[in-house]
């Protein structure tokens, strides 16, 4: 998504001498291509990630389209208040870009795990908050957002390679995407993360269990009308977030099934427990956290085996 | 707004309101009531309250609004009915400024967060090539926030000469005398050792405030640097039981304060 990012904004940027990127101190092998076609819109503000969203907020406000690029961790936690009183009480067009949602950064430990930036974002009502399943989504993502007139929230995975099938890189403000649809399940997915939702789903199909599979890349607004409907109509439904089950994913539908009274249980899969400063693999931290392919199937598996064996 | 006695105006508008509305951080505001004066009767350049050429101000130290209200008013972009809205439900006057009042350029409230809109708003100055200039407005204790000297090494860095800092520097905050709540002393080295071209100045001063401005390069043209004004002044200025004292920092005044402090006033004129 990084590389889909760099390469969406050097075409948007072409297009819009408003436009302008700035870093703090990252980035490095993967926002050059921006740096040196326009080495007068971009701006390293070094490691002050407080400053930079400030001053992108006087550049907004002189009608600029500032970027904002850091990893997830410090573009929305020690920026916080500054994103809250710049360009969400000023009402302008700030990007904030936090890379490595989740746990991309593994084997970097706690302090660059993105596990609440979703959360936090997504309780600002002035903000819009996007956080996209694969790269290509990220770009369809991009041109579809980036010249509203408010601040946006993106949140960005590192790799580049994997797509969520089914997902071709559809992309609608306020609206989920289907992805695979079955009659046992919903399984509702947001971020990078989806790819193992929907892979987790093409195993059960193997097994018999067929799942529907939604993308939620747009937290805000939520697409509440498209997850109202599908939660409608199952009984059980598995969020699926690289993120604490708080905040995010789970914590929207959770909320939209208790306020319209649906009926329907939801599973969060998420991060429930506080950093112990175990680290590792990505892989190996979405297994520990059961939100890997294999720990997923193994959940709904069981979820269905007990539902059974109680109708029994 | 003529210059001539607005300083004492802004003063006299200050105590109507804070009595009016029961409120304090009147020895914050009186501190900025001559810097105010200077800044909207000699030195900004503000033909309209959206005019995009418009200098910027922004008061990085939220909590003395109610003296950039005071300037407003005496410019006639806020009207007497707005004035008397301040601190009243559903008005767009609280304690602090808020953009979406014509002639606000930023929302301040919470410190360390002006330099760098300002920064930032010097910058696109910079990069549309506009002599616009931006003036911040901090207070001394704000300085004890990071974030602010983040934006002194970014503004230095971007030789943002069009970009004039100033900074209230009356000795106090909330609990105690600023050297003793975190030391800032010396405030003009400190700056200068960013990179800061650093002016000195009796921060009550009108004349020489707007002078020491007059007399700065702001062309972003040239490799200059960014200016700040260490402007020495006395917290509760004009009301002699509130100079240098902590209490008035939150305190509303009594109706007897009130008359005492008027009068007083009222003997400057």
């Amino acid at each position: 998504m990084r590389a889909a990012f760099t390469e969406t904004i050097v075409e948007l940027a072409e297009r819009d001498p408003r436009i302008l990127l700035l870093t703090g101190d990252l980035g490095y092998c993967a926002l050059e291509p921006f740096a040196e076609k326009f080495p007068d819109r971009f701006f390293n503000c070094g490691v002050a990630e407080q400053n930079m969203v400030g001053v992108a907020t006087g550049l907004a406000e002189a009608g600029y389209i500032p970027f904002v690029y850091s990893i997830a961790t410090f573009a929305s936690l020690r920026t916080y208040e500054f994103i809250r009183n710049g360009p969400i009480l000023h009402h302008l067009p700030v990007r904030i870009v936090g890379v490595g949602g989740g746990f991309e950064y593994g084997t970097a430990g706690p302090t660059h795990y993105g596990l609440e930036d979703a959360g936090v974002m997504r309780l600002q009502p002035g903000l819009t908050v996007i956080s996209p399943a694969d790269h290509q989504q990220t770009r369809t993502a991009m041109l579809a957002t980036w010249h509203l007139p408010g601040p946006i929230y993106y949140r960005l995975g590192k790799d580049d390679k994997t797509v969520v099938p089914g997902l071709d890189g559809s992309f609608e403000l306020g609206r989920a995407q289907f992805v695979r649809y079955g009659q046992d399940m919903v399984i509702i997915a947001m971020g990078g993360i989806a790819a193992e939702a929907a892979a987790a789903a093409a195993d059960l199909a193997a097994r018999g269990i067929e799942c529907t599979v939604v993308v939620v890349a747009g937290l805000n607004p939520a697409p509440l009308d498209d997850l109202a409907k599908v939660l409608s109509g199952f009984s059980i439904a598995l969020t699926v977030e690289a993120h604490y089950t708080v905040g995010g994913i789970g914590s929207l539908v959770s909320e939209i099934v208790a306020e319209q009274g649906l009926g329907c249980q939801v599973i969060r899969c998420g991060v429930w427990t506080a950093a112990d400063g175990t680290s590792g693999s990505q892989a190996y931290m979405q297994r520990l956290h059961g939100i890997s392919r294999e720990a997923l199937v193994e959940t709904i598996f069981h979820e269905l085996e007990t539902r059974q064996a109680v109708k029994e | 707004m003529s210059h001539i006695g607005s300083a004492l105006k802004i003063r006299r508008i200050i105590l109507e309101q804070s009595k009016r509305a029961r409120v304090g951080h009147i020895g914050s505001a009186l501190s900025i009531a001559d810097i105010i004066a200077s800044l909207y009767g000699q030195v900004l350049h503000l033909p309209s309250p959206n005019d995009p050429e418009r200098d910027r101000f922004v008061l990085s130290k939220g909590h003395a609004a109610l003296a950039l209200y005071s300037a407003l008013f005496l410019k006639g972009w806020i009207s007497r009915e707005e004035l008397d809205t301040f601190c009243g439900d559903g008005s767009m006057l609280g304690v602090h400024p808020e953009s979406v009042l014509p002639g606000v350029d930023f929302s301040t409230g919470s410190l360390g967060q002006g330099l760098s809109m300002g920064a930032g708003a010097a910058l696109a100055a910079k990069l549309s090539r506009s002599s616009r200039r931006v003036f911040v407005l901090l207070s001394d204790a704000e300085c004890n926030e990071g974030s602010v000297w983040e934006a002194i090494m970014f503004a230095a860095h971007h030789r943002l000469s069009n970009l004039i800092a100033i900074v209230d520097l009356n000795g106090q905050q909330a609990f105690g005398y600023t050297d003793q709540v975190l030391k800032l002393s010396p405030m003009a080295d400190r700056w200068r050792a960013f990179d800061w071209d650093v002016h000195e100045v009796n921060g009550h001063d009108e004349m020489e405030i707007a002078e020491t401005i007059a007399g700065l390069s702001t062309d972003t043209g040239s490799a200059g640097r960014p200016h700040v004004l260490i402007a020495r002044t006395t917290f509760g200025k004009g009301v002699s039981y509130m100079e240098n004292q902590i209490k008035w920092h939150y305190w509303p005044m009594s109706d007897q304060e009130y008359q005492q402090a008027m009068s007083e006033l009222g003997e400057q004129a």
